[in-house]
């Protein structure tokens, strides 16, 4: 499970001077559930979401992660996440393989449970045409397979995905759309952070709309539409950011 | 600490930099090849451009000494000057280096000479020029043969024994073994290049590993593991040290391998054995005071190149400490600079002195406990700096 309670984080800028990446932000995902956190470029969900990895440190609030604080368990929280985002990037000199156990051994895998996991792993993804190719030498979807495949290699409990199709093609976008969707069907937690709003009617079971830092409404897709009176998310979401609809 | 994270990160880092090309550039294969292809390629080049200069012989040019046909003339039998005619702007040419050098010999020369009287011969050379150099030290040994000459024959004139001209001689004798005399004359030098070597075996690594991790977007994905920062910092700093130390060992043991055919040439050259040797405590001596400094460079340039953005960002912060360590080293090189207590305490300007002094067989322990002491202090707090850093979300994550 995850919870964020008035989670923020100010940034301290010397031209800009203070910068609240994330104001106040507060939601909880149960386990098997998508959580959709909408935003455009800037509005603040890559911060929400590295506080909730740990890579950043939040200046008010709180949250917690697999039943551990993010600020006082950083390590517990990080072996119960998986993070993928469209800029965590591979190591182009290592082989898929190598990629997937530098993962495993620093999650504390050891080396026979390793072997096993990347072999399961390398059947469900179909990774076997390339997993032992260097990562330099992989197609996008290739990578994208292996990021996956690295993302879960300790099967966390909990999944945040920060626009993990951003620059990706239709079919490998749709790989990860399934992908994702499976991960609810096992029980897991999982955040998925967008723009794309027909990515998040397909996925999403709760919305979150975040702006400027601040979550602006949060509901069911169809909690959303009702309250905006609109029947695509777009027009919804465009009408919650520009103050047209209240929370 | 987690030494199996720390070994993780250091073994994962150890694979990546064997496979990359620039990584193994800096720090293998230019080191490897700096030492020999400095003492072979500059000394042949060297020694090529001395012969040929040797071999040329001089374009000189007699001014006066009109009345004095004999000393012309037996210039011109020596065949070891070719003879120019005199002309008023001698010092252009001498300068243009179209003849080598001149010689002004004062109205009335034999004539004084045999009178015995000591009229003065004047040479011009352009300074520093290697030519021009040697044409005036071969009429130095001409003038020097004739002034022989005339004072044996004017003491036997006299009746008097030649040996009056010297009536005592003086030796020189090496009391130094050879690699005593190989430290003096590379003692200086190799420290020189040894530091440099180290920085630089250290500099790829270190940006790779950190600013070039953050522009390939790895480095997020690394801190969303649950390894300890601290660990990941360790592993890779650890890395960036083996690329340090692998230059220094590659440029030693090139070093060394090169030294050995150098002298092995020498010896079957007949030219006397001992001139490149040097004694292997000294080059042990060396390695051991480099490790610390090898730390502080690792740490060092780790913790600059962790602040950039991008490797290019890196390079520009990073190339400036080239000057940086450059100057002090070089100022231990200068002759007549010795260790003191406070150079010792001067950050790699003391491991230069200290090594010179190594090389050339003497051992201040004193002030070698001192060095190690302070270089190790200073890596210790430039180590501690870098895993500050690397826990700063505002370094890691700087726009």
């Amino acid at each position: 499970m995850i919870e964020a309670r008035l989670l923020t984080k100010v940034f301290r800028d010397k031209k800009r001077g203070e910068i609240r990446g994330a104001d106040k932000v507060s939601f909880r995902v149960e386990p098997g559930m998508i959580y959709g956190l909408l935003g455009a470029n800037g509005a603040g969900k890559t911060t929400t979401l590295r506080m909730l990895g740990t890579l950043l440190k939040p200046t008010g609030g709180s949250a917690s992660v697999a039943g551990h604080d993010v600020v006082a368990e950083p390590d517990r929280v990080r072996a119960n996440i998986g993070f993928l985002a469209a800029s965590t990037a591979l190591y182009a000199r290592l082989t898929a393989r190598e990629m997937i156990a530098y993962f495993g051994r620093l999650y504390g895998m050891d080396e026979r449970t390793l072997r096993a996991r990347i072999g399961a792993l390398s059947e469900e993804l179909d990774m076997g045409d390339f997993l032992d190719r260097r990562c330099d030498k992989l197609s996008t979807g290739m990578k994208q397979k292996t990021s996956v495949a690295r993302t879960i290699v300790h099967d966390p409990q909990v999944l945040i995905f920060d626009e993990p199709t951003l620059g990706l093609d239709v079919m490998t976008a749709r790989a990860i759309v399934q992908f994702v969707r499976q991960c609810r069907g096992r029980g897991k937690t999982v955040i998925y952070s967008t723009h794309v709003m027909s990515e998040a009617e397909k996925l999403c079971d709760v919305v979150g709309i975040i702006h400027e830092g601040a979550l602006r409404a949060e509901g069911t897709l169809a909690e959303l539409r009702a309250r905006t009176g609109e029947a695509d998310l777009e027009e919804s979401f465009v009408k919650i950011v520009t103050g047209g609809a209240a929370a | 600490m987690n030494w199996h994270t720390i070994g993780t990160v250091y073994v994962k880092e150890l694979r990546d930099t064997l496979r990359d090309r620039r990584t193994l550039i800096s720090m293998i294969i230019v080191p490897t090849l700096f030492m020999p292809g400095l003492i072979f390629g500059m000394g042949k080049a060297a020694s090529v451009i001395v012969s040929k200069a040797k071999a040329e012989i001089p374009r000189v040019m007699v001014i006066g000494g009109a009345d004095s046909p004999g000393l012309r003339s037996e210039l011109e039998r020596s065949g070891r000057f070719r003879l120019e005619k005199a002309l008023p702007d001698w010092r252009k040419l001498i300068s243009e280096k179209r003849i080598r050098a001149a010689v002004e010999i004062p109205d009335g020369f034999e004539k004084a000479l045999l009178a015995g009287s000591a009229p003065a011969v004047t040479l011009y050379d352009y300074e520093g020029e290697l030519k021009s150099g040697l044409a005036v030290e071969q009429l130095r040994g001409f003038f020097t043969d004739l002034r022989d000459k005339a004072t044996s024959r004017l003491l036997a004139e006299r009746g008097l024994p030649s040996t009056i001209a010297h009536p005592f001689e003086v030796r020189q004798v090496n009391v130094a073994p050879p690699e005593k005399v190989g430290g003096n004359l590379l003692g200086g030098i190799i420290p020189y290049f040894i530091i440099f070597l180290c920085l630089l075996g250290a500099m790829y690594p270190a940006m790779d590993l950190s600013a070039g991790e953050k522009e390939r977007g790895t480095m997020e994905t690394l801190l969303c593991c649950p390894a300890a920062r601290t660990d990941i910092v360790l592993g890779k700093f650890l890395m960036v040290l083996t690329g340090s130390l692998f230059a220094v060992g590659s440029s030693l043991a090139s070093l060394a391998a090169t030294l050995l055919l150098a002298a092995a040439s020498i010896k079957a050259g007949g030219v006397g054995d001992g001139m490149l040797s040097i004694d292997p405590l000294g080059i042990l001596g060396v390695l051991a005071l480099i490790v610390p400094v090898a730390v502080l460079f690792s740490a060092g340039l780790f913790a600059i190149a962790l602040f950039a953005k991008s490797l290019k960002e890196a390079q520009s912060y990073v190339t400036p400490m080239t000057f940086l360590v450059i100057v002090p080293v070089a100022i231990g090189v200068l002759p007549g600079i010795e260790l003191n207590f406070h150079l010792a305490l001067v950050p790699i300007l003391n491991i230069s002195l200290a090594c010179k002094e190594m090389l050339s067989g003497v051992w201040h322990w004193g002030y070698i406990g001192v060095i190690f002491g302070s270089t190790a202090l200073y890596a210790a707090v430039a180590l501690a700096v870098c895993v500050k850093m690397f826990r700063s979300e505002g370094v890691i994550f700087r726009t």
